[in-house]
This record gives C-alpha cells, sequence and structure tokens, in this order.
C-alpha cells in the first residue's frame, strides 16, 4: 500500500539498525524518551525494539492524553452524564477508563447516555437530532485534537446552536516535558518530539529543551522507520556532542506550526493557572479552559460539577509509568489485577498507554537483530 | 455464579492478592539478604506471573452486561466459561467447541447453534438470511461434519416489512440450496415495536462426522503448519462501511459463503487436519488465540503471508483497526501437520473458495500459549485476544 509500505521496509530497518549500533560507544547506556503515546503504540506493534541495541532504553512519556486525566475529571464528567437532559458524547478510547464508580461503558449498560463519537463534529448532529436535551463533548487531548474543538465550537456558534457544550480537558504538552526535566528521578540522553503535536504548534517550542537542558530533540513520524531514523539522528547528535531540535517528520510538521489551527484554539480557550495531570501532579498552565466570551458552550459554567480531587487507587503506579521512572511491567499490579479487561490505572486503557502497549504486544522473550546484538563490541 | 465471584473491578481484595503475589517473587532466595536481580530475570519473573494471572479460572468482574461481552473477544470468553460453562458443565460442552460432537446409535453427529444480530440487514455480498445459513453450516463444517439439517427462528419487531422478510427468506432458502441443507424446522416471534431492532435469527444445524476425522483446536502440535483459505476481514469492513457512518467507500464485500465443499475438499486430501475454525467475530487473531491455549503450544505468524485485499487493508489503516481481529464469513482457518502443508493449500486452492489460501505461519513450542507475529516491518510482537469492541452486532 503507497505511503504506509515504504515507511514499513524491513531492509532499511536493518540498515538504520546497523548505523545506530556503529554510534552507540561501548560501555554508554542511551535513554531516549518517546514523548508521545502514538509512538509507544508503533513501537510495540512493529517490534521495533528488535532493532535496537541492548544500550538504547526507550522510555515511555506522558502523551497519552487518556492517560494523563486524573480520575476527578472522569468522575465529573460522569455527573454530567448522569443528568437526565444530558447526552454525553466521547471518543472510544475514553468509554473504558475507570473512574471512582466504574467507566463510561459501565454506566452506559446501567443506562446513562453516553454515545461514542468518531469527530466532536458528530456531537453536532446530535444536538441538531435531540433539540430538546443537551449534548457534551468530552473533549480530550494535547494541541493535537484542541484544533477540532476549537473548530466544533466554532460551527456551533456560527449555527446557533445552543444544546451544545464541551467538558474541556484540553492539555499542553510543553508544561508536562518541562515537569518531566526538571524531575530528579529520571536522566534522558535526548526526546523523540510529538509529531502530531508538533503539526500544530511547530518545532520551535522545544528549542528550551537543547538550548536549556543540553538535550537533543528529534520531532518524529509515526510509521516504524520514522521512529528508527529518529533514533540515529539523536544518536548522530549525541556523537557529534550537539543538542538541537531537528524535523524528521517534515513531510507533515511546518517549523513553524500551523496558524489556523493556533488561531481557533486562541480564540475559543485559555489557559487554565494550574490543572492536575495523573501522576505528574498540579502543572501550572498545563490545560486549556473555554473562553469567557463562549461561557454558553463551557459545560462546566453551565452545569455544576463536583471537581473534587479523586486520589488513585492505592495499587496504581500509573505516575511513576507517566514520568518514564517505571517500566510497565515493574508497576506491582500489571497483568495479575491490572489488565486491559479490567484496568485499574489508565495506562492499561488507551491503546497509546505504555502498560496497554507492553501487555497486548510486548509481553515475551524477544531476539535482536543481528545488527543490534553486535553494538558496542569492537 | 456466586454473588462473591461478581466483584466491582476494583475488589481490594482481589487487588490484595496480586500485591501478596507480587511480594513473595520479589522475596530474596538468599539469606543474607536482597540481591538485587539482574533486570532481564525480574522482567521474566513478571511474565511468569502474567501468565499464571491468565490461566486462573476466569470471573465477571462487570455487574452488567456489557457490548465487549458479545465481541467474541476476552471478555465473550469470560462471561462463557464463568456464566455458562460453569452452570451447563458436561463432557459435551467441555471443549468449546464450534459445534458439539454427539455418538448417537453407533454413528457420530455433530451439532451446533448461532443466532444473526447484523446491522444492516442487507449488505453488499449478501443479507442476514445467507449469513444464518451459511454461519451454521460453516460451525458444522469445520468440526469435520458433513451438514444436513438446519431450523430457524425469527424474532421479529413490530412493523417490519414483510417484503424485506420475503426476501431474507428467499436469500435463506438460496444458501440452503448452495450448502445442499434443507431447513426442517422452525419459529416465529413477534415483539413490540423498539423491543427489537427489525429481524434476529437464530439457526441450529446437525450433521453427520462420516469421515473419520477428529478435530479439535486442542490436538495442535509444534511443527505443525497454521493456513487461511483467503483474504481476511473483507466481512467485518463490508459492515462498517455499509453503515455509512465512517464516510469511507471502499470497493468491497463480504465474503459469506458455505464451506462445507471447500472443506471436504481439504479433508479428502489431507486426512490428518487437526483443527479447523471459521474466523467469524474476533477474526483470526482470536482463533490464533484458542489455538495456543486449547493446545498449550506457542504459535509464530508471518504478517508478510497473511492476505488481506489491498481496499480492506486501506480501511484498516484509515480507522486504526488490526484486520488479524476482522470478522469473516467465509474462511477457515486450518492447523495441518506441517508435511501436509502444500497438499492441503493444493486441496484448498483447487476449490473457487479457497483460491487464495496461504501457509500464515507455525505452531512452536517455545512460549505456550502466546501467540506472536513477525511483522512486515521484521520485529516481534504478541496478538492477543481482543479487548473491548470496535463494531457491535458484525453477524
Amino acid at each position: 500500500m503507497r505511503f504506509v509500505d515504504e515507511f514499513r521496509d524491513a531492509d532499511k530497518a536493518h540498515a538504520l539498525a546497523a548505523k545506530i549500533a556503529a554510534l552507540c560507544s561501548p560501555g554508554r547506556e542511551y535513554k531516549f524518551m518517546e514523548v508521545c503515546g502514538g509512538h509507544t503504540h508503533t513501537i510495540y506493534k512493529h517490534g521495533l525494539e528488535d532493532y535496537l541495541p541492548e544500550a538504547i532504553t526507550l522510555v515511555h512519556g506522558p502523551g497519552c492524553p487518556v492517560c494523563v486525566i486524573p480520575m476527578g475529571r472522569i468522575d465529573d464528567a460522569m455527573h454530567l452524564a448522569s443528568r437526565p437532559d444530558v447526552i454525553m458524547t466521547s471518543f472510544g478510547d475514553m468509554m473504558r477508563v475507570p473512574g471512582s464508580n466504574g467507566s463510561f461503558f459501565d454506566a452506559k449498560a446501567a443506562g446513562t447516555d453516553i454515545r461514542m463519537v468518531y469527530s466532536p463534529l458528530d456531537s453536532l448532529k446530535i444536538a441538531r437530532q435531540n433539540p430538546d436535551r443537551h449534548v457534551v463533548f468530552m473533549a480530550i487531548g494535547f494541541e493535537t485534537t484542541a484544533p477540532s474543538t476549537a473548530m466544533t465550537m466554532l460551527r456551533a456558534h456560527a449555527e446557533g446552536l445552543s444544546n451544545f457544550s464541551v467538558f474541556c480537558n484540553h492539555v499542553t504538552i510543553i508544561p508536562a516535558i518541562k515537569a518531566i526535566l526538571d524531575s530528579p528521578d529520571l536522566r534522558l540522553d535526548g526526546f523523540i518530539g510529538p509529531g502530531h503535536v508538533s503539526t500544530v504548534i511547530g518545532c520551535r517550542p522545544y528549542e528550551f529543551i537543547a538550548r536549556d537542558y543540553g538535550k537533543p530533540v528529534v520531532v518524529a513520524g509515526f510509521e516504524p522507520l520514522d521512529i528508527l531514523q529518529s533514533i540515529y539522528m539523536l544518536m548522530l547528535q549525541l556523537s557529534q556532542g550537539r543538542s538541537e531540535v531537528e524535523n524528521q517528520y517534515s513531510r507533515v510538521v511546518p517549523w513553524n506550526g500551523n496558524l489556523v489551527a493556533l488561531k481557533a484554539i486562541a480564540e475559543t480557550m485559555e489557559l487554565r493557572p494550574y490543572f492536575e495531570w495523573r501522576g505528574l501532579g498540579f502543572i501550572s498552565h498545563s490545560a486549556l479552559r473555554v473562553r469567557e466570551k463562549y461561557a454558553e458552550m463551557d459545560a462546566e459554567r453551565l452545569f455544576s460539577v463536583p471537581g473534587v480531587r479523586v486520589a488513585d487507587p492505592k495499587a496504581c503506579q500509573c505516575g511513576e509509568v507517566l514520568k518514564g521512572v517505571l517500566k510497565p511491567w515493574e508497576c506491582k499490579v500489571f497483568g495479575t489485577a491490572c489488565t486491559p479487561e479490567t484496568p485499574i490505572g489508565t495506562c492499561m486503557v488507551s491503546p497509546e498507554g505504555a502498560c496497554a502497549a507492553y501487555y497486548n504486544y510486548g509481553r515475551m522473550n524477544r531476539d535482536r537483530v543481528p545488527e543490534a546484538a553486535r553494538a558496542g563490541r569492537p | 455464579m456466586t454473588a462473591d465471584q461478581v466483584g466491582h473491578q476494583a475488589d481490594p481484595g482481589w487487588i490484595a492478592d496480586a500485591l501478596r503475589e507480587h511480594d513473595h517473587a520479589q522475596r530474596p532466595e538468599s539469606p543474607e539478604g536482597r540481591t538485587r536481580l539482574p533486570v532481564t530475570d525480574r522482567e521474566q519473573q513478571v511474565l511468569d506471573r502474567i501468565d499464571r494471572a491468565r490461566r486462573r479460572r476466569p470471573r465477571v468482574r462487570e455487574e452488567r452486561v456489557t457490548m465487549s461481552h458479545g465481541a467474541g473477544g476476552k471478555a465473550t470468553q469470560t462471561l462463557i466459561e464463568a456464566v455458562f460453562l460453569e452452570t451447563f458443565r458436561n463432557p459435551l460442552l467441555e471443549p468449546l467447541e464450534d459445534a458439539a460432537e454427539l455418538r448417537i446409535l453407533g454413528g457420530r453427529l455433530a451439532l451446533t447453534t448461532d443466532s444473526y444480530v447484523v446491522s444492516p440487514l442487507f449488505f453488499p455480498g449478501g443479507d442476514i438470511g445467507d449469513l444464518a445459513v451459511n454461519g451454521t453450516v460453516n460451525d458444522l463444517s469445520v468440526s469435520g461434519a458433513t451438514p444436513l439439517y438446519l431450523t430457524a427462528g425469527f424474532i421479529l419487531e413490530e412493523g417490519f416489512p414483510v417484503a424485506q422478510l420475503t426476501q431474507v427468506a428467499e436469500s435463506m432458502r438460496k444458501a440452503a440450496d448452495a450448502a445442499g441443507v434443507c431447513i426442517v424446522t422452525g419459529d416465529t416471534k413477534v415483539v413490540q415495536r423498539g423491543k427489537a431492532d427489525g429481524c434476529y435469527i437464530n439457526t441450529a444445524g446437525v450433521g453427520v462426522i462420516a469421515r473419520d476425522v477428529t478435530v479439535g483446536v486442542a490436538r495442535a502440535q509444534p511443527g505443525d503448519a497454521i493456513i487461511v483459505s483467503g483474504p481476511i476481514g473483507d466481512h467485518g469492513i463490508t459492515i462498517m462501511l455499509a453503515r455509512g457512518e465512517l464516510d469511507i467507500e471502499a470497493d468491497v464485500c463480504s465474503d459469506t459463503a458455505p464451506l462445507n465443499g471447500l472443506i471436504a475438499g481439504l479433508l479428502g486430501a489431507v486426512p490428518g487436519v487437526r483443527a479447523m475454525r471459521d474466523a467469524t467475530r474476533g477474526g483470526v487473531a482470536t482463533i490464533l488465540n484458542e489455538i495456543a491455549r486449547a493446545a498449550d503450544v506457542g504459535v509464530l505468524v508471518s504478517e508478510d503471508d497473511i492476505p488481506v485485499r489491498p481496499e480492506v487493508r486501506g480501511a484498516c489503516e484509515l480507522l486504526g483497526i488490526d484486520p488479524m481481529y476482522v470478522a469473516c464469513e467465509g474462511r477457515i482457518v486450518a492447523v495441518v501437520p506441517g508435511d501436509s502443508a502444500d497438499a492441503a493449500v493444493r486441496a484448498l486452492r483447487d476449490h473457487p473458495l479457497g483460491a487464495d489460501a496461504a501457509v500464515i505461519g507455525h505452531v512452536v513450542a517455545d512460549q505456550p500459549g502466546i501467540v506472536r507475529l513477525r511483522t512486515a516491518f521484521g520485529g516481534t510482537r504478541i496478538v492477543d485476544l481482543l479487548v473491548g469492541d470496535p463494531l457491535p452486532r458484525i453477524c
């Protein structure tokens, strides 16, 4: 298939594996964080680690929108959904996330009107078909999905639709990366930058990572060769003593981002003073809320939500996994009490979550390709 | 099913059990104190612990039935084993094969039943009628039986157009004729408007196991070859696109077909066939997991060798789903001894419904219970049972 197969070419992967292996200094360990959950998914789905030398470890980052939503916000959403006049719409990957009293799926089975949508615009269709009820869209995601929420709000505003609102949980990636860089738990050698977020925000926002923290960043695409090439580019920077922001995903990511999308976000949303992230705690200016101008489309203003902070279950170590401090299998309940069918934490729910990716795809003994196995040997 | 088995998913007792097991595994072996294990050994311990957890008796943790329970994946399996197998347990039911094998008056009969709730009722390549006949014919055929007689039960919603019902019945007749079976008894119920969605059909079927064959997924052995009879995922993608919710158009149609002729050809050419399954809900991935679990063997398949039509692959890429989990209604997965693989593929290809049959992988001894896929990219990953339901009411 065109535009897909050329980015999954095994011959090119072997060639890259040899080049990466050749850059490994004997005795040195390398830790790279792939910030985005989409990358984590690709790495496991295609078995990419088979191509990496033992000295290179990929650390899974916080860029999984479903994973970072704290339990209190799920409970708030459930509270909104349980109102008889409300139809809640949500992306599919939110449906199985456990709140204090079960997931959206459980609530749906018990009669709550929660509907899965593929695009926020589908919510408007539902709102038009149900003029006597109020449709609340559960908006989640980084800068990747915020523009589509913004465009939906602008469309609803233009149509004068009065029975649609947004429960806004959009988060921004840069403060989370900064929190990880400032955390003493983890020593990283570089970042595989989030490709889809960067289509919106561009590459400039990462410059402080290279400049102030001295860590290379390579913004990467989502096919396995994209990621392998990005690892090669990181290794090349390290071997040459450089720390720069580079764009591997230039076929999609413009250096300055997408100004139309950024404008739509700025028109409809503003930064919250602070927002709670699962595992990372409260991070200032790290999330978006609906602007005053569009208050009639802000579910938090229209309806009261409990807004209670709910602690994660005691056994859950999603926070450590999201920060990259623990590998998924190092969590105490991984694979025994917490599985994709009975998740305790969010990282086991979303296909982009590190635990789900490792459980579904990576839970086995693997063999490295010969090129990778030879790394670091004279 | 007792009340304590239907615990809430955050049941503290059960989490406490897992933590206890974790601590036990972490306990140092040497009396001098804690010796840190090498990373790979620690990961292996976790893998072993997960393996034990997966082999435990399944429990339904939900308080209500969710759509996942009908998806053919892990939740369906848990519901069947924890509720139905637990309650009805008997030696004939226990193998949980597609059809039960009965010994009556010295002969062997196969008996099966299946219900159809597909939406929409009419789709490119077929409708609920031929699906209901072919599905039951295929469940009998993969059990090694020659299908003979079918029953048909209808649950109709008040207001359902008679013209559509006639059309469905006509499709059933044609499908039965094509498969050489008779629909010999039936039942009709009507429920109030809104209490059903148009038309649901149940069919049951009996067949005779005349040949000297015994098939079952538990018979798979290391060295065996795994074969699919044609491109996978056609039915599921067709239904998904026929619903018109995705604004994707592709030239695909359902593969619904009676497979008794194809299977008779295979059994004639390769008497040693170990197992056959038709890859319906849950797709080929679910069948491979059933093989790995029932026979306690490893399964290793190669993504490059799995036939998938470009249209189906394209739709799957767009939707972010894996064709391995998408339903087929006219494809079998067969396990045959390794040295019979070529003969089996030849026999399947001799039949029009098996023209694209291919060996997709092998049964292996290592990592029992786990299905591994060699990806087209050249890496390796697990193919697990499906969790959740990407597409309800596929058949």
